[in-house]
């Protein structure tokens, strides 16, 4: 206890000198957790962005049906699925669509599209479709009316409550045709979806494509994002080998190659980051070596033994380290909480390559408690590894050359 | 001729019988012995004995400190040995080394050397912490110490509230917490005004007649060389002369 006492005496002795190991140490903390932190937000971000677009975070078709697009790859969507499905731990929602291409038409202007069914209100509850509203109204279950994207309203000059004519091949073969008032526009980030999409409700698709309690998909989402493979396997293996499960990931590997990308840059910045922590803890050890050395020889010579000066300041590195990692977490928690309500907007190119993706440019930062925990650990793992160096100094230590002036 | 009656004096007060604390045989110490080696203690042969106040004298470079650094267990001599209390230290270890510095020397040094941070108090204890001394024990000695050096009032003071002199009792005070058998001091007074020498030197002096604490000290200093009871003085690392072999002589 005493050597405890006595190590944290031995910290202020030189106030500055610790005041600016411990400030080293709390920016090299807030740096990494809101580097950590606004990685992390970023690609959930990007990956809930995602989601609410269009893909879901898995879904479900009949096998074949992601190589040949086909209605003819659809399957029966009966309760008997959908029950199987929501058995599975970690499956929130699910939804139906019924997807195809249709010629869409305004009379003058012809636009091949995709067409798609849907559960209005379940599909909101997944892909937060009503939130993309940009004028009229939402889909109930029984109309007989669609919703269009914005982009591709544009290009056939149609208005809301306009007549929208359908003209597509149907299941197995059979004539598609129908004309529905245009009930609301939708917009998308993505410009593909803008340009190309329209929604009505699954009963209404499958009376226009002759497809009744058919369904080329299943939508799903999930509670715990890290547990998606493992979600997507027991779905799997819950509904057997005439279906195939496929997550975001495998559905848009683009976005996943790119999250990749940025993850690994990253860590180049938090190697750097860490070189710069260690250099800063490092140096301080030095100083405390160069300027304690004769202290030190003389703790030697009136009977303190190597190992109790080596804990003596194992400790206070430690107490200098921890001081800094605890004051650095606790600084970075409404650092990063205020970075996330109010998140880094990113204007020039970056916004531009993010809109591609149908993106707003908007990078907050996420709150998960990990992120704190893990670079605290780290930095503070950095820091006592490096007061290992004393202790090396010490055990070579010789009190009389020590003590030499 | 008045310095030397001094110290025959001195030596005819020092009792009879008394065991020996420090043998030291035939010790040497070399430097570059590949190249040009340079002696730093030269075949030097040392006895003392239980409750002796000795001075080792000599100029500069003469090999004073070396020699209490070979005593003390601190160097280690290229040749000869040194016996402490029967022990011969040249075979111990470093690390069973300063086991042995703890249990049985006391160090006195130049510029005090006390922890910064502690106070005197602290200073003073913790020596006996090394120790693993229970607190009362510990109580009861810092009580009994601080009354010697007659710094009751500072218990709570830090080295920089307190003046040079009172820094060096303190450190007579550590250097005795331990109980040891002999205390080393390389040039206890050289930092100290007159005033503060000489109470340093007084209350050294009573340590030694009343708790037969036996002292060796390497100094210039005159003042010190005067309380002596023993001189001994050594030239280019070789002992050219000793009191108590005069003493010896003249009995």
């Amino acid at each position: 206890m005493w050597l405890v006492k006595l190590s944290w005496k031995n910290i202020w002795r030189n106030k500055n000198r610790s005041m600016i190991t411990i400030a080293a140490i709390f920016f090299a903390v807030i740096l990494s957790v809101v580097a950590s932190s606004l990685q992390d937000g970023i690609f959930g971000n990007l990956v809930k962005n995602i989601v609410s677009f269009y893909t879901g975070y898995i879904q479900v078709h009949k096998k074949g049906y992601w190589d040949e697009q086909v209605l003819d790859n659809s399957f029966r969507a009966d309760r008997h699925v959908t029950r199987k499905i929501l058995q599975v731990k970690n499956i929130t929602a699910v939804t139906p669509r019924l997807e195809s291409f249709a010629l869409i038409s305004s009379g003058d202007v012809t636009k091949g599209g995709l067409v798609v069914g849907i559960d209005p209100a379940k599909e909101n509850d997944i892909t937060l479709l009503k939130q993309k509203l940009v004028q009229g109204r939402y889909l109930s279950d029984n109309d007989r009316t669609v919703l269009i994207a914005q982009g591709l309203a544009g290009r056939l000059k149609l208005k809301l409550n306009d007549t929208v004519v359908l003209i597509g091949q149907g299941y197995h073969g059979v004539m598609a045709a129908g004309k529905y008032p245009i009930k609301g526009i939708v917009k998308f980030g993505s410009p593909d979806l803008n340009e190309r999409v329209l929604f009505m409700p699954i009963s209404t698709a499958m009376d226009l494509y002759g497809a009744d309690s058919m369904a080329t998909s299943y939508i799903l989402s999930v509670r715990d994002i890290a547990k998606l493979q493992s979600t997507a396997a027991d779905v799997q293996s819950s509904l057997g080998a005439d279906y195939e499960t496929m997550t975001w990931e495998q559905i848009m590997p683009d976005v996943r190659q790119h999250i990749q990308a940025d993850t690994n840059s990253m860590k180049y910045i938090q190697g750097i980051l860490y070189l710069l922590i260690c250099f800063g803890i490092f140096g301080t050890l030095l100083m405390v070596m160069v300027e304690r050395k004769y202290e030190l020889g003389m703790l030697i010579a009136i009977g303190m033994k190597k190992g109790r000066l080596a804990v003596l300041l194992m400790l206070e590195s430690m107490f200098t380290v921890i001081t800094g990692c605890v004051l650095g977490i606790l600084v970075s928690i409404p650092v990063v909480y205020y970075l996330n309500k109010y998140p880094l907007r990113m204007g020039g190119e970056t916004a531009k390559a993010y809109e591609k993706f149908g993106f707003e440019a908007v990078f907050p930062t996420s709150i998960d408690a990990s992120n704190f925990i893990t670079q605290g650990l780290i930095v503070m793992g950095v820091g006592l590894v490096l007061s290992l160096y004393p202790i090396y100094k010490i055990i070579r230590l010789d009190p009389v050359t020590a003590m030499k002036r | 001729m008045q310095r030397y009656m001094k110290i025959v004096a001195n030596i005819d007060k020092e009792p009879v019988n008394k065991e020996t604390v420090i043998d030291a045989h035939n010790i040497s110490k070399v430097y570059n012995p590949d190249t040009i080696p340079v002696y730093a203690v030269n075949n030097v042969h040392l006895h003392l004995l239980k409750g002796e106040f000795t001075a080792l004298v000599g100029p500069s470079g003469s090999g004073k400190t070396t020699l209490l650094n070979l005593i003390g267990g601190l160097d280690k001599p290229d040749s000869g040995n040194i016996y402490i209390n029967g022990v011969d230290i040249t075979q111990l270890s470093s690390g069973e080394l300063i086991d042995f510095r703890l249990k049985n020397i006391g160090f006195v040094f130049q510029s005090f050397n006390l922890i910064p941070v502690l106070t005197a108090k602290e200073n003073v204890e913790f020596i006996m912490l090394l120790q693993g001394a229970g607190r009362s024990e510990r109580d009861d000695r810092i009580k009994q110490l601080f009354r010697q050096i007659q710094l009751e009032d500072k218990l709570d003071s830090r080295p920089a509230q307190l003046s040079g002199g009172q820094q060096q009792r303190v450190a007579v005070a550590r250097a005795l917490a331990s109980k040891p058998r002999f205390v080393l001091a390389d040039e206890p007074t050289a930092n100290l005004d007159s005033q503060s020498a000489s109470n340093l030197l007084d209350i050294m002096a009573k340590l030694n007649k009343e708790e037969d604490i036996t002292f060796l000290f390497s100094t210039h200093d005159q003042r010190v060389i005067d309380r002596a009871r023993r001189v001994v003085r050594l030239v280019d690392g070789k002992i050219v002369s000793d009191s108590a072999a005069v003493a010896t002589e003249h009995a």
